[in-house]
């Protein structure tokens, strides 16, 4: 008799998920950081004497948190909708897969392919950094790759909760703004408050607490001076980053639960 | 009577539009119980509702109102799907999958180990007749036929009990047909029910124990397929088949006699009588008027008249 459980169901769907990004050549912009990397660790270090790895880090932390928000949102917005779209779901769900194993399955496979992804970048940073001599900055990038990978983790959460709901296009320009609103939030309501309007400050500390704060998550400007967050801050940003993904995945699931596929 | 479907007052009403909101009945009070251990046909006209009702019994859709059962367990029950099968119409699958990874992965979402993953793969995918060397290409690459064949091939990876087709025979080749005809027949004498809905009439004739008619969301008919096409309005009505005679010259004798009506074929002529007890009056007729008796036989309508009678109104 087959043994069949949560676990498993997840498991197999995830595995599939990141087969269908390695398929789908989601890897290849892999090739692009590696060019670009290079040509920065080449000709850059001419154009600014002293700095090589300053800029090496600098940009290389700076194209992977691109690189992987791209990823994040474009693959991110897909990875159910097509599903729906391409009716794969019709096969999936008449198997004993439950809407939530599936959800939980798409986007942990989906994170690992962004782990893989951020992992890769990290080596060609610090490979990058062994070439122009800044040994010294790798310390502070591993942990800064890591908080990217956190950052994505979010964003990827959003996309997929956006697009339980909502068209590939407008969810992808919805999970664009709170990237670009998560970065700046904290900056927003200081303003807020320096203009002393009650209503935008209201507004704003809306938008600061029901927003991801990815401000969280930036330690590029750091790691580009050598510096290294403490082992209390990377704790707190998983803590973070956790509790953020379990609410935006429970949404999403109870919104997907409730899906009729026409 | 161990009934392997039961569907009580089912409807499915859509909402289209997004200002003004316009209302389909989709499904509307549907009641249907489908005994075990046959092959059961599921017809009806386009919209008829028979996709809809299948997506409620798989779960991909809720009804607006009433239930249904799989197998004794609620539709919404996720363990219960374990002892299902189920091809959709016209399939789509992960095109960057080869049949044989599909075939794992599906496997793996039933629970089974690597052993018989390999084996189900090797035998099904044998069994709808897809070759080796198709079996390592991408799906992407695959005919609409070869990917029905898959269809229906991890449909049954679970060993099921109770399996759904919706369409099985579309896209499919004479041949392809006959494999897939041959496949469901063997289900069947394994002990499978099969659940299927399909517009090809052949098929149903050569396969279904039982049918059910739908009409606009409703029960049109339902019952044994031969009960359906002995004539409702005429139980005991004959059509004696002659040969050699005019049928215009007779005519009028053949409708002195109650009820009977008479209709020219190429070689003869067609006479339908309303009781057995006229039976007589017409072998006189035909005997004196030199004609030839080739056939007697219950009056029947042809499935194609019962699914135009029934599918339009």
């Amino acid at each position: 008799m087959p043994n069949q459980n949560s676990f498993s169901t997840i498991y197999a769907v995830a595995r599939n998920a990141f087969r269908e990004a390695v398929r789908d050549r989601v890897l290849y912009n892999l090739i692009v950081f590696v060019l670009l990397l290079t040509a920065a660790a080449i000709f850059l270090g001419e154009l600014t004497a002293g700095q090589e790895a300053r800029v090496v880090t600098d940009l290389g932390l700076s194209a992977s948190l691109i690189f992987g928000v791209f990823i994040a949102i474009f693959v991110g917005v897909s990875l159910v909708w097509k599903e729906i779209e391409k009716r794969t779901v019709y096969s999936i769900f008449a198997k004993p897969v439950s809407r939530t194993n599936f959800i939980l399955g798409k986007y942990l496979g989906f994170c690992l392919t962004l782990l893989v992804n951020t992992a890769v970048m990290g080596v060609g940073i610090t490979l990058a950094l062994v070439y122009v001599g800044g040994t010294r900055f790798i310390a502070g990038v591993w942990p800064a790759i890591y908080l990217i990978f956190l950052e994505m983790t979010i964003i990827t959460a959003v996309a997929i909760m956006f697009s339980s709901f909502s068209t590939p296009a407008l969810s992808a320009l919805l999970t664009f703004f709170v990237f670009v609103i998560g970065h700046f939030s904290s900056s927003l309501r200081d303003l807020a408050q320096s203009m002393g309007s009650e209503a935008a400050l209201v507004f704003f500390n809306v938008v600061y607490y029901l927003l991801p704060n990815f401000s969280n998550f930036s330690v590029i400007s750091n790691a580009a001076v050598g510096q290294r967050p403490s082992a209390s801050m990377l704790g707190l940003a998983f803590a973070y980053a956790l509790v953020y993904d379990i609410i935006l995945l429970t949404i999403t699931t109870i919104i997907f639960k409730r899906r009729n596929f026409k | 009577m161990k009934y392997v479907v039961e569907i009580e007052g089912l409807s499915k009403e859509y909402e289209t539009g997004f200002l003004k909101k316009k209302r389909s009945l989709a499904l509307d009070d549907l009641y249907l119980q489908v005994k075990g251990g046959q092959i059961f046909g599921f017809l009806g006209g386009n919209g008829a509702g028979k996709t809809t009702t299948i997506k409620i019994l798989m779960s991909l859709i809720f009804p607006t109102a009433g239930t249904a059962s799989v197998l004794g367990k609620n539709v919404a029950d996720t363990a219960m799907h374990g002892r299902i099968g189920y091809c959709p119409e016209s399939p789509y699958f992960y095109d960057y999958l080869t049949a044989n990874e599909l075939m794992d992965y599906f496997g793996r979402l039933f629970g089974l180990d690597a052993a018989a993953r390999k084996r189900k793969t090797d035998e099904l995918l044998s069994e709808v007749g897809l070759a080796e060397k198709d079996r390592r290409r991408q799906l992407r690459k695959f005919s609409k036929g070869m990917l029905q064949r898959v269809g229906i091939a991890q449909s049954l990876i679970n060993d099921p009990e109770l399996v759904f087709f919706d369409e099985p025979m579309s896209g499919l080749d004479p041949v392809g047909r006959r494999d897939i005809r041959d496949l469901i027949a063997n289900l069947r004498a394994k002990g499978v029910s099969v659940f299927m809905s399909t517009h090809i009439l052949s098929d149903i004739e050569a396969l279904c124990d039982e049918v059910a008619i739908l009409r606009g969301g409703k029960l049109a008919a339902s019952g044994k397929l031969g009960d359906l096409l002995a004539k409702d309005d005429a139980g005991r009505s004959l059509i004696v088949e002659v040969q050699g005679v005019n049928a215009d010259a007779i005519r009028a004798s053949v409708e002195f006699i109650a009820g009977a009506s008479i209709e020219a074929t190429p070689d003869g002529a067609n006479i339908q009588i309303l009781d057995e007890s006229d039976l007589d009056a017409v072998l006189d007729l035909i005997r004196k008027n030199s004609g030839r008796l080739t056939r007697v036989e219950p009056a029947k309508l042809s499935l194609e008249e019962l699914f135009v009678r029934d599918t339009t109104l």
